[in-house]
C-alpha cells in the first residue's frame, strides 16, 4: 500500500483526478440537458403540396398523388379504427402513396420536436396523458381552421354538409375564440354516475332519481357491507364527471359557464355549495369505500366491478377499460345526476356529454386537404359504425348505431342522451385549463374534500383562489363561452 | 511538477471534456437562456421576458412546496440509507462472532444476505414503484391486509392517499431500492481494510461498536463521502422523480404533499406547455444541487489516512 495522497510534491494522485472529475460529473443534473434537448430551431420550410382539382368526388380538392401522414394516440381506443379509415383513403386516391401511420401513447414527446422544427404531420389525434395543451397550440397559431371540412358535403349524403351530420356541441367544442373551428372531436363521451343494474336489483332498488333516494340506497347498501360510492382517489379529477352536471342541474347552465369563464366568485354560487355539501355528506356518513383516496382509476373500477361499491363517477370509456374485470351479468349502466330537490333549475336527466379524441391539423401540415379528407372519411356512417363496434364508444357522427347490437352500457348511453334531449351540459375547464382542472380543483380541492380532510366551505374558498389566480395569470390564454 | 498539473490532466481528458462541454455545459447555458423567455415548447416563436419567470417562481407556492420536499429528501435519504448500509455492511463483513481461524468474519449466512440486499438494485425503479403501489393499495394491498391479519386493523391507513404519510411512503421505497447498492459498495471498501487492524483492536479488547467507529468508519470515509453525493443526486433527481411520478396521487400527492422539484419541472414543461418557466425551475434545481454538493464536499474534508 503506497501513498495515494496528493499533498506530496510527487505530482498528481490518481484518486485526486478521479474524485474531482466525479464531483464535476455528478453535479450535472440531467433535467437541464433534457429540457433544452427539445430546444427550438428555426422554422421549417412552409412548403405545402399543390392542391388538386375539386370535384363532386373530391370536394376538398385533395392532391391525388400527395403523401399523407397521420399520428394516432394509441390508448383506450387503440389504432385499428384509424387504420381502417386510412385504407379507405388509399382506395379513394389510388395514386397516393400508402398513408404513413404512426401510433403512440406519448403524443407530446413524439411531436414536440416536430412542432418546434416546423415539420408536423398532417393529422394528429391529440389525446392521452401527454396531450399537447390545446390552448397553447391555438394561441400560438399552430393549428388550421377546419371550417372547409365542416362546410364540405358529407361522405354519405352530398346534399348535407358535414357539420349537419354531427352530434350537438361537437362544432362548438372545437371553437376557442370566435368562428374558426380548430379541433374535430371524433369520439362522443357520456359522463355520469356509472352503476351495475344487477347490483341494484340485488338490493331491490332502481337507480335513485333523487338525492334522498340516493342516501337511502347507500344506507341500505352499507347495512349489507357494500359501499355506496368509490372514485379514483389518485386522480380525483374524475369526481367532476358526475359533480359538474349535478351543479349544472341544480343551478342551471349559467353557473357552469361562469365557472368556465373564470368569473370572480363563480364558485361561490349556492348551487356549487349545495352540490359540494351533498357529496361531502356521502363521505361523512361513511358511504365511500374505505381506502378510496389511495386507489388508481383501474383499482377503483376493479372494486366497483367486484361489487364492493355501487356507484362511480366516470365516462363511457370505462366499459372498454374495465372489461377485463367485469363479470358477465354485470349489466353496466350510466345514470344522470340525481335531483337534489324540486327547486333544481334543470329537470332530471341533465347529463354531461361531449366530444373526446381531439383531432387537429397543424397549420404547417404539408397536406392539409388530405388530412381533412381523412377526417371526412372517418365521419362517414360506415367508419363511425366500425368505430362504435370495435371500441364501444359513440362517435361524433350523429347516428351510426342503428342495427348494431349494443351492450347495456352503450345502450344506456344512447338512452340517457335521448332522455336529456336539450339538457346536455358541457363544462370546458378540462379542455381550457388542464392544470386548474386536474391538479388544483381535482387534486388539491375535491380530492381533499372527498377524503374528509376539508369541508365544502374550505374547499370552495380554496378552489375560488385557484380560479382567481388562473384568471390573473397572463402566461395562459383565457377563453370565454360564446 | 505542480505548475503544469492541470494542463497535464486536461491534455489527457480532452475528448471527454469536449463531450462534456457539448452535452452538459452547453445545454446548461441554453437552459439559462430559455429561462428568460416565454417559450411554450410547442412552437418555435418566443420572446424575451426578462426576469418575469424568476419573480413568478419566487411567488409560486407549489415551487416552494416542491423545494421543501426535495430538501427534505436530500437531508433524510442519504442519512438513513447510508446509515443502514454501513450497519449491514459491517455486520456482513466484520460483525460476526469470532470463529476458529479468522479474526474477522461476517454474521452467519452473510453471503446469502449480500445477494438479498443487492436484489432490488437489479429492478428498475419504475418496477419497484409499481410493486410498492400495489403494496400500498388501501383496499387490497399487502400492507393493510397484513395489519388486518395480525389484528392491528386500527393502524390501517390510506398510505399514499394521506398527505401526512405519502412522502414518507415514497422515502421508504427509495431507501429499500437503493440501500443494497451501498451495502455492496461499503463491503468492497471494508474488504480493503487490512485484517491486522482488527486483530490488534480485538487483542486490546475493543467491542464491535468501538471497532466500527474507531477503525471501519474512518478508513471508509472517502467511500462514504462519494456515496453521500451520489445518494443526494438520486434524492434530488431522477429516482425521486420516478417514484413520485409512478406512485403518488395526482402525481404530486394529495394536496401537493409529494411534489418534488424535478416533477414540477416535468409537469410545467410537458403538461402546462410552459417550457420557459420550466427551465427557470430547472435553474432553481441546479442551484440546490450545487449547494448540496458544495456542502458535502466542504463538511466531508478530513485528514487523509494512509495505510
Amino acid at each position: 500500500m503506497g501513498s495515494t495522497s496528493a499533498h506530496t510534491n510527487e505530482g498528481l494522485g490518481r484518486r485526486d483526478v478521479i474524485k474531482r472529475s466525479a464531483a464535476l460529473g455528478l453535479i450535472a443534473v440531467p433535467t437541464m440537458s433534457f429540457l433544452s434537448a427539445c430546444a427550438s430551431s428555426d422554422s421549417g420550410t412552409d412548403e405545402k403540396v399543390e392542391k388538386g382539382t375539386k370535384s363532386a368526388k373530391n370536394p376538398l380538392g385533395v392532391n391525388e398523388t400527395a403523401p399523407l401522414e397521420v399520428v394516432i394516440f394509441n390508448g383506450g381506443f387503440g389504432e385499428q379504427y384509424a387504420i381502417d379509415a386510412e385504407k379507405k383513403y388509399n382506395e379513394a386516391f389510388p395514386k397516393a402513396p400508402k398513408v404513413k401511420h404512426t401510433a403512440t401513447e406519448k403524443i407530446q414527446s413524439t411531436l414536440q420536436p416536430r412542432f418546434n422544427g416546423g415539420t408536423p404531420p398532417d393529422l394528429i389525434d391529440n389525446s392521452g396523458a401527454e396531450q399537447m395543451d390545446m390552448g397553447v397550440l391555438v394561441g400560438k397559431k399552430q393549428l388550421l381552421d377546419l371550417t372547409p371540412l365542416l362546410d364540405a358535403p358529407s361522405y354519405d349524403d352530398p346534399a348535407k354538409k358535414v357539420r349537419d351530420t354531427l352530434r350537438p356541441g361537437i362544432v362548438e367544442m372545437g371553437q376557442f375564440d370566435g368562428d374558426p373551428v380548430w379541433i374535430m372531436y371524433y369520439a362522443y363521451t357520456v359522463y355520469g354516475v356509472w352503476y351495475s343494474q344487477t347490483a341494484l336489483e340485488k338490493l331491490d332498488a332502481a337507480y335513485p332519481e333523487t338525492w334522498d333516494d340516493m342516501l337511502a340506497l347507500c344506507a341500505k347498501a352499507k347495512r349489507k357491507g357494500i359501499a355506496g360510492w368509490t372514485y379514483p382517489g389518485k386522480y380525483p379529477y374524475y369526481i367532476p364527471f358526475s359533480l359538474y352536471p349535478f351543479i349544472g342541474k341544480i343551478g342551471g347552465r349559467e353557473v357552469l359557464d361562469k365557472i368556465d369563464n373564470l368569473e370572480p366568485n363563480a364558485w361561490k354560487d349556492p348551487a356549487v355549495k349545495a352540490a359540494f355539501e351533498a357529496y361531502y355528506e356521502l363521505q361523512q356518513k361513511g358511504y365511500i369505500l374505505k381506502g378510496t383516496p389511495g386507489l388508481t382509476h383501474i383499482q377503483s373500477q376493479t372494486e366497483w366491478t367486484k361489487g364492493n361499491a355501487l356507484f362511480i363517477p366516470n365516462g363511457s370509456w370505462v366499459e372498454n377499460e374495465a372489461a377485463p374485470t367485469t363479470p358477465e351479468d354485470f349489466k353496466m349502466m350510466v345514470g344522470a345526476p340525481s335531483s337534489l330537490d324540486s327547486s333544481d333549475k334543470l329537470p332530471y336527466g341533465t347529463i354531461w356529454a361531449s366530444g373526446g379524441e381531439p383531432f387537429v391539423v397543424p397549420a404547417k401540415a404539408k397536406n392539409p386537404e388530405g388530412a381533412m379528407e381523412q377526417l371526412r372519411i372517418m365521419l362517414s356512417e360506415e367508419s363511425s359504425k366500425n368505430f362504435t363496434q370495435s371500441v364501444k364508444s359513440l362517435s361524433a357522427f350523429n347516428g351510426g348505431t342503428d342495427g348494431l347490437a349494443l351492450s347495456t352500457a352503450m345502450q344506456s348511453g344512447v338512452d340517457v342522451l335521448e332522455r336529456a334531449g336539450e339538457n346536455v351540459v358541457n363544462p370546458r375547464l378540462q379542455d381550457w385549463y388542464v392544470k386548474l382542472q386536474k391538479e388544483q380543483i381535482g387534486n388539491a380541492g375535491l380530492g381533499e374534500m372527498m377524503a374528509g380532510r376539508a369541508t365544502p366551505a374550505e374547499t370552495i374558498k380554496k378552489i375560488q383562489a385557484f380560479a382567481d389566480a388562473a384568471a390573473k395569470d397572463q402566461s395562459i390564454k383565457h377563453y370565454k363561452h360564446q | 511538477m505542480q505548475h503544469g498539473k492541470y494542463r497535464f490532466i486536461a491534455g489527457f481528458l480532452v475528448v471527454p471534456l469536449a463531450l462534456y462541454a457539448v452535452f452538459v455545459i452547453w445545454p446548461f447555458v441554453q437552459s439559462i437562456y430559455y429561462s428568460f423567455t416565454d417559450w411554450t415548447g410547442l412552437s418555435p416563436d418566443f420572446e424575451m421576458v426578462g426576469f418575469d419567470n424568476y419573480s413568478k417562481m419566487l411567488q409560486d407556492d407549489i415551487f416552494w412546496k416542491s423545494l421543501q420536499h426535495s430538501v427534505l429528501l436530500v437531508l433524510l435519504l442519504p442519512l438513513v440509507t447510508l446509515g443502514l448500509a454501513l450497519f449491514f455492511a459491517f455486520m456482513l463483513n466484520v460483525g460476526g462472532r469470532r470463529r476458529k481461524g479468522a479474526a474477522v468474519t461476517g454474521v452467519r449466512g452473510s453471503s446469502f444476505y449480500k445477494i438479498a440486499y443487492f436484489f432490488p438494485q437489479v429492478l428498475s425503479i419504475v418496477i419497484v414503484a409499481l410493486l410498492f403501489q400495489f403494496a400500498f393499495n388501501p383496499t387490497s394491498g399487502m400492507l393493510n391486509s397484513t395489519l388486518k391479519a395480525i389484528g392491528a386493523g386500527s393502524l390501517q391507513s390510506d398510505w399514499l392517499g394521506d398527505p401526512d404519510l405519502a412522502l414518507y411512503c415514497v422515502m421508504v421505497v427509495l431507501i429499500w431500492s437503493t440501500v443494497g447498492f451501498f451495502v455492496v459498495l461499503f463491503s468492497a471498501g471494508m474488504a480493503s481494510i487490512p485484517k491486522d487492524f482488527y486483530e490488534a483492536a480485538l487483542l486490546d479488547g475493543a467491542s464491535r461498536i468501538t471497532t466500527f467507529f474507531r477503525i471501519t468508519l474512518p478508513l471508509l470515509w472517502d467511500t462514504v463521502q462519494s456515496g453521500w453525493v451520489y445518494m443526494g443526486i438520486l434524492a434530488l433527481g431522477v429516482e425521486a422523480f420516478t417514484a413520485v411520478q409512478v406512485m403518488t396521487v395526482g402525481p404530486g400527492g394529495p394536496d401537493y404533499s409529494t411534489s418534488v422539484l424535478p416533477l414540477y419541472v416535468y409537469q410545467t414543461a410537458f403538461r402546462d406547455a410552459q417550457a420557459g418557466y420550466a427551465t427557470t425551475i430547472g435553474v432553481g434545481l441546479l442551484i440546490v444541487t450545487m449547494l448540496f454538493a458544495a456542502v458535502v464536499m466542504r463538511l466531508g474534508r478530513r485528514e487523509r489516512l494512509e495505510f
